[in-house]
């Protein structure tokens, strides 16, 4: 299937679904208790996934975010840096050809974006970006 | 086997001895008349393929000064690496002698005497013959235009770049990308660009509601050169709705986007490129980043920080290749293509000495057609330098020009503090010089040109400077968006360039008083270039002006506000 990437998007707003969380004091402690919420405590490895975010946002209260992870049955994204971490979650099903979702999200500063995804075998996969959110300046 | 590295290696051997054949023997010649036009187009035409690049030309048509800059700090990996070399080091590293012609044009030091001796440069109908003779030795070169060429003079504002539009059409380059020329308004790009006799390129442009390519903009174009097919892929600014007002073309999105870079490269080699040339306004650190991430590039012609350097840099199997700006350099570069592998190269940048290489005439009065309509307005004499003082801009921290504009701001618009754009477009003004009204608007002009008047916290003011040191000092090249630090009028501080976001800036300090900034007491700020929508204000060419001609002669007090660590 020759998917677009507006298709793609379609598709990935139809299988989001907004996970909320309740307030703790820190933000990166709060990713981590999500996560581990997710993994259950499982051991997560670099590599294996793929998160596609701009360095620089050009907006950010709508930032495109992509991700994607061949053998994947779910994959979270959490912006470490918003009140309330936990972004998106795309669920796959066995027959799903493409493991891919993208969406855009708010981000509150200058923060990582983190993707953990759980594979078919069990193991659970990450990676992580640094997007910028700048107030803006002056162009060369 | 030699592998193609050891070839390219090799080439760059040649190549600095050619640019030492090109640059370092005119240590000897002490004056410009002992210059040619024959031995500054000098060039033993090699391989198959010419390119020829120019960049960064900010609407300048006729010769001007342009003094290059004394400090330019490079951070992270780039510490000490070109282009993070000034002055005396520069010189040294490319065997330049001191008041040489190549000292004149590549350098800082000496500037204003230099100047006297050498001439202006640059000058669109001078470019033209260079582009001529180089189309003489290889007809089917291609002229390749970096962007940032319709922006930055008095007729270009008036004429929303229509008089470098027909200028350039003329020259016939064969494709061009992208960075000012968005701030003329979405409208009026897309308008010219429907309407351009060559290829609009820029993978990175993409519809922002759709974050997909556009079709005004493709990515790459292929041509045949010297029987080899070429790829000329675009990459426009990637930071432009950040660095620039987005609001003026919110339907485009930009984005460094190397991933589709490296898609793109993939494809047209599939489709039979023997050579990959990226055209480039990303800036010279993001295009070393992008080159050493990106495979199959064979030439970067790299824009967007106004770097001119006599050779290319090479990062593994790609060669960067920096022109400078304001139209004061060309750079050629040949290239043998064999068995679809770029296999060695001849690179000359070429510095436009105006009173050197002979106007090619058509264009010259193409320029003056341009011109005519608004000749009075352009040649209004506003004042004049003082016989010590020199206008420029380029410098990391501050320059005399912005020095002047940052006075203008406060006396013009009451104010105790002043911030002007680190931009690195505009030329300079010897001691002596009458200052006039096009010199005024070749260092303002823009189509978002309002100085602001408003009230800042302390606390602003410091997270505005960290925001702008990050984007300059950040050690990662990916996330600098070029330009050089927000200038300042009326405060002093200190910089930690080695510190993260957030910790670089301490001492901020409001020099009239000579206390120390208090992050909760406002201070009155005035400034131009503001990116937000409906910013309210004079033009700043009007605030200029009105300073000028009070002041009469301009002779500025020595800026020594900040103090700069870990350089």
């Amino acid at each position: 299937m020759d998917l677009t990437r507006r298709k793609a998007l379609a598709l990935g707003t139809g299988t989001l679904a907004f996970a909320t969380l309740a307030g703790l004091p820190a933000f990166a402690s709060l990713t981590d208790d999500a996560i581990a919420a997710m993994t259950g405590g499982a051991e997560v490895t670099e590599g294996g996934i793929d998160l596609t975010a701009p360095e620089i946002a050009e907006n950010g209260n709508t930032v495109p975010v992509e991700v994607s992870a061949a053998g994947a049955v779910e994959i979270s994204l959490f912006a470490t840096g918003n009140p309330t971490p936990a972004v998106a979650t795309f669920k796959f099903g066995p027959l799903a050809g493409s493991r891919s979702g993208s969406t855009r999200i708010r981000l509150a500063k200058t923060q990582d974006v983190v993707a953990i995804a759980k594979m078919e075998d069990g193991s659970f996969r990450k990676a992580s970006a640094t997007v910028k959110v700048t107030i803006g300046g002056c162009g060369g | 086997m030699i592998s193609r590295r050891d070839f390219l290696q090799t080439s760059m051997a040649a190549a600095a001895l050619y640019g030492a054949s090109g640059f370092g023997n005119w240590a000897r010649v002490a004056a410009q008349q002992s210059l040619t036009q024959d031995k500054l187009l000098e060039f033993d035409t090699f391989g198959n393929v010419s390119l020829i690049h120019v960049t960064d030309i900010h609407a300048q048509l006729k010769p001007i000064y342009f003094r290059e800059p004394s400090v330019n700090i490079g951070v992270g990996g780039n510490k000490g690496a070109v282009p993070h070399v000034t002055g005396a080091d520069f010189r040294k590293l490319y065997g330049i002698d001191d008041g040489s012609p190549s000292a004149y044009a590549l350098s800082h030091s000496d500037f204003s005497s230099l100047a006297q001796a050498y001439g202006r440069v640059g000058g669109l109908d001078r470019v033209s013959t260079v582009i001529n003779s180089i189309r003489a030795a290889r007809p089917d070169a291609l002229l390749l235009d970096g962007g940032d060429t319709w922006h930055g003079s008095y007729t270009c504002h008036q004429t929303a770049g229509q008089d470098m539009v027909n200028v350039m059409n003329a020259l016939k380059p064969d494709a061009m990308t992208f960075h000012w020329e968005f701030t003329l308004g979405s409208e009026r790009v897309n308008e010219i660009v429907e309407g351009l006799p060559f290829a609009a390129l820029g993978q990175n442009i993409f519809d922002a509601e759709w974050d997909e390519p556009t079709e005004l903009f493709p990515p790459y174009k292929f041509f045949e050169s010297g029987g080899v097919k070429v790829a000329v892929i675009g990459q426009a600014f990637p930071y432009m709705p950040i660095a620039n007002p987005g609001w003026m073309f919110p339907e485009y999105s930009f984005g460094i986007r190397d991933e589709r870079m490296q898609e793109m490269v993939d494809e047209v080699r599939a489709q039979g490129a023997e050579l990959v040339v990226c055209l480039s306004h990303n800036g010279f650190d993001v295009d070393k980043q992008m080159a050493g991430i990106v495979t199959g590039i064979d030439v970067i012609l790299s824009g967007h920080t106004h770097d001119a350097l006599p050779e290319p840099v090479l990062v593994g199997e790609t060669i960067i290749v920096a022109s400078g700006s304001n139209g004061k350099f060309v750079s050629r570069v040949d290239l043998d293509v064999r068995n679809g592998r770029m296999m060695g190269f001849r690179h000359k940048l070429i510095p436009i000495f105006s009173d050197v290489i002979t106007p090619d005439p058509e264009v010259a009065q193409l320029i003056d057609d341009q011109r005519a309509p608004y000749m009075d307005a352009l040649s209004e004499v506003i004042g004049q330098t003082a016989d010590d003082q020199t206008l420029y801009r380029r410098g990391n921290f501050n320059g005399t020009w912005d020095d002047l504009i940052c006075d203008a701001l406060i006396s013009e618009r009451d104010a105790d503090i002043a911030l002007s754009p680190g931009v690195r477009w505009g030329p300079s003004i010897l001691p002596g010089q009458d200052i006039t009204r096009e010199d005024i608007w070749n260092v303002t002009s823009m189509s978002y040109g309002e100085a602001y008047r408003t009230e800042m916290t302390g606390e602003f003011l410091h997270v505005v400077l960290e925001d702008v040191a990050d984007n300059l000092f950040n050690p990662d090249p990916y996330y600098q968006q070029g330009g050089d630090m927000v200038r300042v009028g009326g405060l002093g501080y200190r910089i930690d360039v080695t510190k993260p976001q957030g910790s670089r800036i301490t001492e901020m300090t409001l020099l009239k008083t000579g206390e120390i900034i208090d992050p909760s007491k406002t201070y009155q700020v005035a400034g131009w270039a503001s990116v937000n929508e409906g910013t309210e204000g004079p033009k700043i060419w009007d605030v200029v002006e009105a300073h000028i001609a009070k002041q009469g002669t301009i002779s500025l007090d020595p800026n020594n506000s900040v103090k700069v660590v870990g350089a």
